[in-house]
């Protein structure tokens, strides 16, 4: 299963997009960092795939 | 002038013994030495010890006049163990130390890791045993003394190396002044802060980190049993780890992390280590419990290596060839493991058996063995002591989720230390059948005990020289393997020949082993009469045939001995 051929449906997209924003706001701002590194791991686990990861990381690093 | 204390170090539990130095005065002209070994440490006695296994005279210098300060190396593996019943101090280990195999980790009060170190019934000792350092450095130092191949020299401290055409020149400060030493081959096992490595100029590669810890031994009274105890950023110490085992004699080991920057002088001042100690003691559940305080020390992890453990005559070992972090309990262990190779290395070229070329193997074999340590250990000390932004974040990441996720917990896992397989060793033979087993020690392995009986395993029996063990249902050995067996030894390998059979005597080997039940032959993966294994004086597998035939005998053995 290549990353590039996995579609989001933009509904979906939404849901992901609110719950993220919502959860963020929610935590404590000095734990932002930590509560995102926690979520990577669980999505990591999820995703079973070390090379997907580093692909995801070198698009997350571009355009900062 | 050189003049080492000789006022008894301090000790709740252990009573120093301040020996006599040795005096050039007392003794004749000094011949040029065979082997030299500098620093009377783990590394250096067992580097002794094998050498004279094999024959070898050495001279060992140590600057004390009595072993070192503090419990220090504490913890030792299965294969130290097995290292040290070859050099005939293991019994005397066992007695003396407290066995383990469990150790647990804590974030938040919960348990969140259980680690359970494998211990198969075939195995003699278990694999860890605690013993303070100072009784072990006894132990070595009075085998040592009692083998008259083995010149020991307490308050010797060597003040400059010089390197000669072929030997060394070495100068001695002695409690009445400097004498001159000559020998064909210098052992530098003068510790992490090698004054031979610094003279020499010589760089080690790799990484020192930031994070600091206090060791301290404390006498106390604890209801607990002998497991270690990892705990992960305590209120009392925030986002720092601390680390306790038991010791023998009513000791215990608390080593705890010191908060960012701080002056590791004002951490071993009395009130400091007091109240820490305290607020931990208080955290485990024994707020006010009494105890007193045997040796502190400050420590920081680091993971180096020389590239190259020969420098002309000059061979390193231990930790003055390497720093290892102590998580996993590296220092002494590796130490172990590099003596016992270098002393059959050495002695198989000072004796003629071999070229120069084998030291070259000992070097690569065992920088290769501190790289893969310095690899795991590596990850081991990010865990415990983050060296960065980027790798504290993800380890309390990882410490939060533990509280829920079990896929996170291994990342606990200590990595402990086990001895390198040699699998690209130039050492390991080419054309044997090393692919073709399914089961048993492979190329390059240490080898795997056998219980035979009560109170006997198979590496027991073997030892002092390469080792052939050979399988079979016959009466005797081919008498073409004798041939060649004859030939070996006529040139002044030591080869032993354990026969393993179902009982019966058997022909042309040095001794029998009755292996009627299986056992042996299961952990090996032999099922054919006629298999070999050919072990090298260091006891790691170098050959093995499912039916060995005296041709490739012969080459097995040329491969092993590089001239």
């Amino acid at each position: 299963m290549s990353e590039q051929n996995q579609t989001l449906p933009i509904d979906t997209l939404e849901t992901v997009y609110d719950l993220m924003a919502t959860a963020i706001d929610e935590v404590d701002a000095k734990k932002i960092e930590l509560f995102l590194v926690k979520l990577v791991l669980l999505n990591a686990k999820a995703i079973g795939n070390a090379e997907i990861l580093r692909e995801h990381i070198s698009i997350a690093q571009k355009d900062l | 002038m050189h003049t080492p204390s000789t006022e008894p170090r301090f000790s709740l539990y252990y009573n120093y013994q301040v020996y006599q130095p040795w005096l050039a005065s007392q003794h004749g002209p000094q011949l040029r030495h065979q082997v030299v070994i500098v620093g009377a440490g783990p590394s250096g006695m067992v580097t002794a010890l094998e050498l004279a296994r094999h024959g070898v005279s050495c001279v060992v210098l140590t600057a004390e006049q009595q072993v070192s300060e503090g419990s220090r190396a504490l913890a030792f593996t299965r294969r130290s163990m097995e290292i040290l019943q070859q050099a005939g101090v293991a019994e005397r280990m066992t007695e003396a130390g407290l066995p383990w195999r469990f150790g647990n980790s804590y974030y938040r009060g919960q348990h969140v890791f259980r680690l359970e170190a494998p211990h198969d019934s075939n195995d003699r000792f278990y694999p860890l045993i605690n013993v303070q350092q100072q009784y072990m450095e006894e132990y070595l130092h009075d085998a040592c003394k009692a083998n008259p191949l083995i010149d020991f020299r307490w308050g010797n401290k060597v003040i400059g190396v010089a390197q000669k055409d072929g030997y060394v020149e070495v100068e001695v400060d002695t409690p009445e002044g400097p004498y001159t030493l000559e020998t064909q081959w210098l052992v530098a096992a003068d510790g992490g802060r090698s004054g031979i490595r610094a003279g020499l100029g010589l760089t080690m590669e790799g990484t020192s980190y930031e994070g600091k810890f206090v060791i301290a031994d404390i006498k106390i009274d604890l209801p607990l049993p002998t497991e270690r105890l990892a705990y992960f950023a305590p209120d009392w110490n925030p986002g720092n780890t601390i680390l306790m085992h038991r010791e023998p004699h009513g000791i215990w080991r608390i080593d705890y992390q010191l908060p960012e920057g701080e002056d590791p002088e004002e951490a071993l001042k009395p009130e400091s280590i007091e109240s820490r100690i305290n607020a931990q003691l208080a955290m485990i559940g024994h707020a006010g419990k009494p105890w007193e305080l045997d040796w502190c020390s400050v420590y920081s992890a680091r993971t180096l290596t020389l590239p190259d453990y020969v420098c002309g005559n000059i061979l390193f070992t231990g930790d003055a060839a390497h720093l290892l972090p102590i998580f996993g309990v590296r220092g002494a262990n590796t130490g172990f493991q590099d003596g016992q190779s270098l002393g059959w290395h050495l002695a198989f070229v000072v004796k003629g058996l071999a070229g120069k070329t084998l030291l070259d193997n000992y070097s690569r074999e065992r920088v290769t063995a501190a790289r893969e340590i310095i690899d795991e250990g590596g990850k081991s000390t990010r865990f415990m002591t983050p060296p960065s932004h980027g790798f504290r974040l993800l380890r309390d990441a990882v410490l939060s989720l533990s509280l829920t996720q079990e896929f996170v917990r291994p990342l606990y896992h200590w990595r402990t230390s086990r001895p390198h397989e040699y699998m690209n060793s130039a050492l390991n033979c080419q054309g044997d059948d090393n692919a073709l087993f399914q089961a048993g020690p492979a190329h390059g392995a240490p080898p795997l005990n056998v219980k035979l009986g009560d109170d006997d395993y198979l590496l027991d029996h073997l030892g002092g020289g390469f080792e052939l063990l050979y399988f079979t249902q016959q009466a005797s050995l081919p008498e073409s393997l004798q041939e060649i067996i004859r030939a070996a030894r006529a040139k002044g390998m030591p080869l032993n020949v354990t026969g393993i059979g179902s009982g019966q005597h058997i022909e042309g080997a040095d001794q029998t082993l009755n292996d009627a039940t299986g056992a042996i032959r299961e952990r090996y993966g032999v099922n054919a009469s006629g298999t070999a294994y050919l072990l090298r004086p260091d006891q790691h597998i170098c050959a093995r045939w499912i039916n060995l035939d005296a041709l490739r005998l012969q080459t097995a053995l040329n491969t092993a001995l590089p001239q």
